[in-house]
This record gives structure tokens, sequence and C-alpha cells, in this order.
């Protein structure tokens, strides 16, 4: 008994330490030696990362891809998207098959620990709302007491929802449907009172799916969950952590010094600013560079690179998230009253 | 009601027809109260259901344009114009797009292989040659590498092309396999019946999603770091494995049904193991079982749209992909409907094809 028992254990632990030993070599060597970055990216959600008609990936999320595979790799073609599925994206991330994960995952506090994955950004702060018919008069999710409500399956608005109405003591009767556009379906027809997902996908379907350009119908003004989402790697890589991380703030650094996928390649020659100057990795005056690029172990031009790749992040998201009907919001930059902070590049 | 409704019939067929059309009715729709009342609902559902339908998919529908014209019509008229913007992704995935002649290409040179491979007066040595040979070309097309072909991974392949590889591979090699494993399980040797026996269950007892995701998922956990099995290789293999277990019980069944006396007869004839098998037995009781098995390969045919859940895009899944554009999501279901439409095709075509097939076996029995 006790034998068999040690067997097991050695047996486990010899597929555990092989696992782990399989990730504990720097991903960067592994990329570059691929030359291409692995990037978990959405099977198909509007705006974050979708196939156009050509079947290019497009989005806030593939771009993102896009600028770490330009910082690490030097070309922004060099992205393998790997299409995952909300139950595979983060197995995909811990068996090695992605070498980052940029799916509009929801940054919490246990998938950051015990799923064993490091969340390096927050790319996009959303969070879930509530769409009802103008007809229904209703102005607040408060009075939303009785109503019979139109949810997706398997994701955490399910939960949010029923944690919302308990907390404020109402009652609700979901229908629960597991298809995006089924659920649209059976709220337009008329099934349900009330959708409920995230912002995001509320203004996209006010926007695209509602009949009469969604005149009829309008979001309430709750917000009843935080859903920061962003890029995650594996834990216990830091360079390539720091990659990440400061692959997605150099776009965002860039929208608040004014570089722009057009201008950058200008100012990396021309700008006398420091700030720039140290982003881009140009020499000042007296010859010497900022060392960002040698600090995260890849080249000085680095950054030029990424803003060459995707633009700078009011760039990236007017080509993407704006399309949807979608301001910027809590999605702007510090400086015009948002979220979005890059710490200082230098 | 029944004369009111062969009225106009009775005005359009020519001269000495009336009886017979009213004879027919009264034979075939109105032979009793149930059938009269059956035909009457009937009627009426289809009163109900194809007029809105002709409507919705024809008469009000869109065709060329653009976005606008659907929206001008959403909720009342189909919007073909969403199947002539995304064609190219349904039926060719996220192959590169200037690349796609290859898999049209490759698409055509299989379905020509199968057309031949279907014709009898073309089952010769040299059809196993066009096999390899086509092998080759589409695996030179698919992949490229070579002969100033782009290199293009598999995780790029969709669409049609990956349905129709999934699908023709899976039934090509578990079909042998299942003969094996059918034998297998009727073995004397009790090591060879245990492991026929231990697969077909074990394979059987499990959905062929947990498969897939196994497949997918669990393989890459176990395997060192660096080495790394193609995802399209995984799922194929699955998909064989699970079509083998399913098709090696149907022959099985075949087998059963045999008479002993068949087996017998060839034992007094003094034919060894794999005479008796590959003269007498197999194709007797394969041709039996023509009806189920062909049953299990359309099965396998549609289920490799389960392939969307490791984020490979078989027909299906380009289909949803496409109808996941927030611009043209209104319009899904007009994408389903087109591969729909391919599906049922397909899946016909296997069906009709199985029926001759079956003629052709029984014509042994004529003789």
């Amino acid at each position: 008994m006790f034998r068999s028992g040690a067997i097991w254990a050695v047996a486990a632990l010899a597929v555990v330490g092989s696992v782990s030993a399989a990730y504990a070599g720097p991903t960067l060597d592994a990329v570059k030696k691929a030359d291409v970055l692995k990037c978990g990216v959405n099977t198909g959600l509007g705006g974050f990362s979708i196939a156009d008609s050509t079947g290019k990936w497009t989005g806030l999320d593939a771009d993102v891809c896009r600028a770490i595979a330009a910082v690490a790799l030097g070309d922004a073609n060099k992205v393998k998207f790997v299409p995952l599925s909300a139950q595979q994206r983060f197995t995909a991330l811990q068996n090695g098959e992605i070498d980052v994960l940029s799916r509009n995952s929801t940054w919490t506090l246990q998938r950051d620990t015990k799923l064993g994955l490091n969340f390096t950004n927050v790319t996009f702060y959303d969070g879930q709302g509530f769409m009802v018919p103008k007809k229904l008069n209703v102005k607040s999710a408060k009075e939303l007491n009785g109503a019979t409500i139109c949810v997706q399956t398997g994701t955490t608005t399910e939960l949010n929802l029923a944690d919302y109405f308990r907390a404020n003591s109402m009652q609700f009767k979901p229908v629960v449907i597991e298809q995006q556009q089924e659920v649209l379906g059976a709220f337009f027809a008329g099934r349900c009172d009330v959708y409920t997902t995230d912002r995001s996908g509320l203004a996209s379907t006010l926007k695209n799916d509602a009949p009469n350009g969604g005149a009829d119908y309008m979001v309430l003004p709750e917000i009843i969950s935080k859903e920061p989402l962003g890029p995650a790697v594996r834990q216990g890589d830091e360079q390539w952590t720091d990659i990440v991380k400061y692959s997605v703030y150099a776009l965002i650094q860039a929208e608040e010094s004014g570089i722009t996928q057009a201008n950058v390649e200008d100012l990396a020659k021309t700008s006398k600013d420091p700030a720039v100057q140290g982003l881009l990795g140009t020499p000042n005056a007296e010859g010497k560079t900022s060392g960002n690029g040698e600090a995260l172990g890849v080249d000085e031009a680095w950054a030029v690179r990424a803003i060459k790749a995707a633009g700078n992040y009011s760039e990236i998201y007017d080509r993407n998230i704006k399309p949807l009907g979608l301001e910027r919001g809590i999605n702007a930059l510090w400086s015009q009253g948002g979220l979005m902070y890059s710490p200082p590049l230098r | 009601m029944a004369i009111e409704m062969t009225g106009p019939a009775t005005m359009a067929a020519p001269a000495g027809a009336p009886r017979d059309v009213i004879g027919w009715l009264r034979e075939n729709l109105f032979s009793s109260p149930l059938n009269s009342v059956l035909t009457l609902i009937s009627f009426g559902l289809i009163v109900l259901v194809v007029p809105p339908l002709v409507r919705w998919g024809i008469l009000n529908a869109v065709w060329t344009g653009g976005l606008e014209r659907c929206k001008a019509v959403q909720g009342t008229g189909a919007c073909w114009i969403f199947i002539a913007e995304k064609y190219r992704l349904i039926l060719f995935g996220l192959y590169p797009f200037k690349e796609q002649w290859r898999p049209l290409l490759m698409t055509v040179v299989l379905i020509a292989l199968l057309a031949a491979s279907m014709n009898r007066a073309f089952w010769r040595p040299w059809l196993g040659l066009a096999w390899l040979l086509g092998y080759l070309a589409m695996g030179i097309l698919m992949w490229g590498g070579i002969f100033g072909l782009a290199f293009e991974d598999t995780d790029k392949w969709g669409g049609l092309p990956l349905t129709l590889i999934l699908s023709v591979n899976a039934i090509a090699f578990s079909f042998p396999l299942a003969i094996a494993l059918a034998l297998g399980r009727r073995s004397d040797l009790p090591v060879i019946r245990m492991i026929c026996t231990g697969f077909i269950e074990l394979v059987r007892g499990v959905p062929l999603i947990s498969v897939l995701f196994m497949a997918s998922l669990m393989i890459p956990l176990f395997l060192p770091a660096g080495v790394d099995i193609n995802k399209l290789l995984r799922a194929q293999a699955g998909i064989i494995l699970f079509t083998g277990a399913y098709v090696a019980e149907v022959i099985r069944g075949g087998l059963q049904a045999l008479p002993k006396g068949q087996i017998e007869a060839a034992d007094s004839l003094g034919l060894g193991y794999w005479q008796k098998t590959g003269f007498v037995v197999l194709p007797q009781a394969l041709s039996l079982v023509i009806p189920p098995m062909v049953n299990s390969f359309i099965a396998t045919f549609k289920d490799t749209s389960l392939v969307i859940i490791i984020g490979l895009f078989d027909l299906f899944g380009s289909a949803r992909l496409a109808a996941n554009d927030p611009a043209w999501r209104p319009f899904y279901v007009e994408g389903l409907l087109f591969v729909a439409l391919i599906y049922f095709v397909s899946c016909f075509s296997l069906a009709r094809y199985s029926r001759y097939v079956e003629r052709l076996a029984r014509q042994g029995d004529q003789r």
C-alpha cells in the first residue's frame, strides 16, 4: 500500500517536475528561436480580436500582439495568432502553446496567483451593464426587480448578475442562452426585458444589432462589475513579463507624448524632448541613450517598432473600439480624466 | 374541400387526366378520415410557412450592394450580400487571402479523386497510385514551402478544405482500424480480444469533444519542452480513433449476422484464417453493414465541426467567425444557411452513393 503510494507520488512529481522545467527557460529566447510570437486571442470578438473579410486578425488585442512581436522579434508580422475558447485560454498559456495571452481576460486575484499567471497591464477597462427597451420606462438598474433578463452562459456575467440582484434584494428571471447571436435575437424579439453583458458589448449591440439603429433602446447608468482586461503571461519569467508590460506601456506613453504611427520615425531622429528621447531610445545631447532596451533585454529601438506596428493607444482605440460605438470614458488618459497611466519609461 | 382543391388542377390537366388526379388524391391524401385531417393540417402548415420564407429569402432579399442595403431590409428580408462579402472567409478560413487558390485547387483535386473512386469502372490498381500522387500534390498545395510556394502552417488551414481533410482522412484511416478492432474483438486470443474490447469501450465511453480537449490541451502538458506535435494532427488522430471505435462496433454487428455455416464451409475447404476472413467473412459482413457504416461516416463528417473548440476553424467554425463581425452580425442566419447547404449537399451525396454501393453488393447475391 505504502509502496504503491510512494511510486505514484514519485511519478506525479516527475510529471510536475518535467512540466515546470518546460517553462523555466526564458521565454524571449524561445520566441526568438521560433522566430514567431504565439499569441492567444479570442475566436472572434468585435473590436478586440476578429478576423476581417480577408482573414486578417484585427482588434485591440490583436494589435497588442503585434506590438509585442515588434518589440521582441523586430517584426510585427511575426505573430502566430492562436484563437482560443474561454475554457482553453489559461491552459494554453500554462502548457506553453502560447507565449502571451491577449484575449479580453479579466484580471482577478485568483487568476493572477493560483492559475500561475501574471497579468501585465490593463488595456481596456470594461464593466457589466444593462440594456433595456426605452418603452419599459426604466431609468436605473435598481428598478429592475422581477425583470426577465437575457444573459450568456459560461461567463462571469451570469455570476455578477446574480450577485448584484442578491445584494440589492431584488428578484429576477434569467433567460440563459449560449450563443451571442441567439441571446440578441431573444432580447430584440422581446423574450426578456433586459440584456446584460459588458459595456463594450452593449455599445456594439446598440450600434450594430438593435433595430432602428438603437433608437428604441438604452443602456442604464449602473456598472455592476469591474472588468479590467489585459494581457497575461506565465509566472516565473520576469524578463518576459517586463517585455510584455512595457510594450503596452510604451503605447500608452506614446499617446501622452504625442507620438503616432506616422511621426514616430521622424521623432526618433529629431525630438529634443528628453521623455520622447528616452522612450524612443534616441541618443541625447551627450550621445547617450536611455538604456531602456538594454534593461529589457532587447535593442534600443524597441518602442519605435511597437508604435510603428500598432500606433499609440488612442490610434488603436479609434481604429478598433470606437467603431463599436464606445467613447473613451474611463479608458482615456489619466490627464484627460481616465485611468490609462504609464509609469515613467526611463 | 377536396373538390375545391382539385378545381385548378382539373383545369390545368390535359383531357382524360382529371379522373386520375382525383383518383390519385383520393388514394394518397384522403384515403381515410385520419389521412384527410393530416393532409389538411399539412397543407395549412405549408401555407403558413412557405410564403413568409419565400418573402424573406427571395422577394424581400437583397443580393448586391453594401451593408446599408442589408440594414434597410433587416428583419424583413435576407441579406445575401453577407455571403458575397464573407464567402472567402467562410470557405477558406484564415488561409492567407492571396494564397487561397491553393486550398481551392486542393479541394478540386480531392473532390475529383473522390468522384473517380466512387465510379466502379475506375476500381483499378492505378487508382491507389492516383491517391498517393493526389495526397502528395494536396500536401504541397496546402503546406507549400517548395516550388516557390510560401510555407503555410496548419494553424492557418480552415473552412471547407479543413472539413474535407479531417473527414476524408477520418473515414479512410478509421475504416481499416475498425476492421482490425472488430476482428480483434472476436479473436480467440485473449490478449488481443481484451485490448480491442478495452479500446472500443474506453473510446465509446467519452464524448468526442473531450477526446479533442485531451488531444489539444492535455497532451502538451506531458510532452518534454520543445516537443510539439501539430494541433491539427492531434485532432485528426483523435477523430480517427473515435470514428474507428464506433465503426468497429458496426462491423462487429455484420460479423455476428453472418451465418455460422459460411465459416464452417470455409473451414471445410481448408482455408486458413486470413483467407477465410479475406474471401468469405469480410466481404459478406461488410456488405451487410453498408447503411449503418455510411451513417457513421456522415456523423463523422458533421462531427468534425467540433474542432472549433480547440481553435481550428472548419467550415462551420469559419462561418461563425464571419458572423462575429459586429457590423454583419445581425445577418448570421444567412451565413449558417449557406454552410447548411454545403453540408446537406455533401451528406446527401454520400447517402445516395451508399445506395449505389448497396445495389452493387446485392448484385452479387442475385447472381
